[in-house]
């Protein structure tokens, strides 16, 4: 076996990967995404392991850890895609602006976000008055 | 790993079905990022996951292509699908599912792929080894993880530990202390 289709299939589903993150809007197909990343990774890790012919299999068992890591990484991710979901009701990630700085965003992208309970300790825009609106307009449109 | 190097005009039947599974995990996963259903992303997955795995089983490492197949075609796809689920995701076809920047990622995405295929062509050109089957079992790859990997073994097991609790309080609303249901009053 050549080492090269390995390494060029690996190199292919990375770039794939690097794409999709990029992308994707929604946070559950930037998270798949994030794995087709990883899996193009264990299998670098498993044909170099084949080719070096590595006595304590060092390849192998790391890609074993890097699986159970990307499992722990899917739970971890989708349960805050879920407490997200619950507090904004999307999981849009070209909604989610909240960290972004004031100046950059746009009066349409600030009024579709919908302030959490959870992030009032950051002194908050100035939109108090339109916040019940804007959240009633956006579940209304989501069912 | 030194040996003479055959040529790349007469690939063994290893190498033939490697590269069929390679291809099929590489379209799948362009179907992945590019399909307009999220569902079908998601079972898009499972076939390009399963093609690696089949890659892992020519490569000789038997184990680790199990472990593939039981995790993360049975346990990361079916929470991916969960997940689609409990965000109340269009099940049908939706567009809005690309961004706006998405020619600049398809232009990073493609300047990743010239640097890396041309960086492994050129370095791993001459790298070859012949295949035989069993030193990816799993009485060996055991043997390894129990005696030389112990460590970071148990410290993986922490981690998951960690990862459960965190799933856990993370997605509980009912804990005492923690800020109220903001949907709940509505």
């Amino acid at each position: 076996m050549h080492i090269v289709y390995p390494a060029v299939v690996s190199a292919l589903l990375f770039s794939v990967g690097v794409y999709g993150v990029l992308a994707r809007r929604n946070t559950i197909l930037v998270l798949m995404s994030v794995e087709l990343m990883l899996n193009a990774v264990n299998l670098n890790l498993v044909a170099f392991d084949v080719w070096l012919r590595d006595r304590l299999h060092s390849g192998q068992v790391l890609t074993l850890f890097v699986i159970v890591i990307a499992a722990a990484e899917v739970g971890l991710g989708l349960a805050i895609v879920l407490a997200l979901y619950r507090n904004r009701r999307t999981v849009d990630l070209d909604h989610l602006r909240d960290l972004s700085e004031p100046a950059d965003e746009r009066p349409a992208l600030l009024l579709s976000t919908t302030p959490a309970p959870l992030d009032n300790r950051q002194p908050a825009p100035a939109l108090d008055g339109g916040r019940a609106d804007d959240q009633s307009a956006e579940r209304g449109g989501k069912p | 790993m030194t040996e003479a190097v055959p040529s790349y005009l007469s690939p063994t039947g290893q190498e033939i079905v490697f590269l069929l599974l390679g291809a099929v995990a590489v379209g799948s996963a362009l179907l992945v990022v590019t399909t307009r259903q999220l569902v079908h992303a998601a079972l898009w997955l499972v076939v390009s996951f399963g093609a690696l795995a089949g890659g892992y089983l020519v490569l000789t490492a038997e184990f680790v292509a199990w472990v593939q197949v039981l995790i993360y075609v049975g346990a990361v796809v079916v929470l991916m699908l969960f997940g689609i689920m409990l965000t109340r995701a269009p099940i049908g076809r939706s567009a809005d599912l690309d961004s706006g920047n998405r020619p600049v990622a398809a232009v990073v995405a493609v300047a990743t792929a010239a640097v890396l295929v041309t960086v492994v062509i050129d370095g791993f050109r001459t790298a070859y080894t012949p295949l035989t089957p069993g030193h990816g079992a799993a009485k060996e790859l055991g043997a390894s993880v129990f005696a030389t990997w112990v460590l970071p073994f148990e410290a993986l097991s922490v981690l998951l530990l960690a990862a459960l609790i965190g799933a856990i309080v993370l997605s509980r609303t009912d804990i005492p202390g923690s800020p109220p249901d903001e949907t709940g009053g509505h």
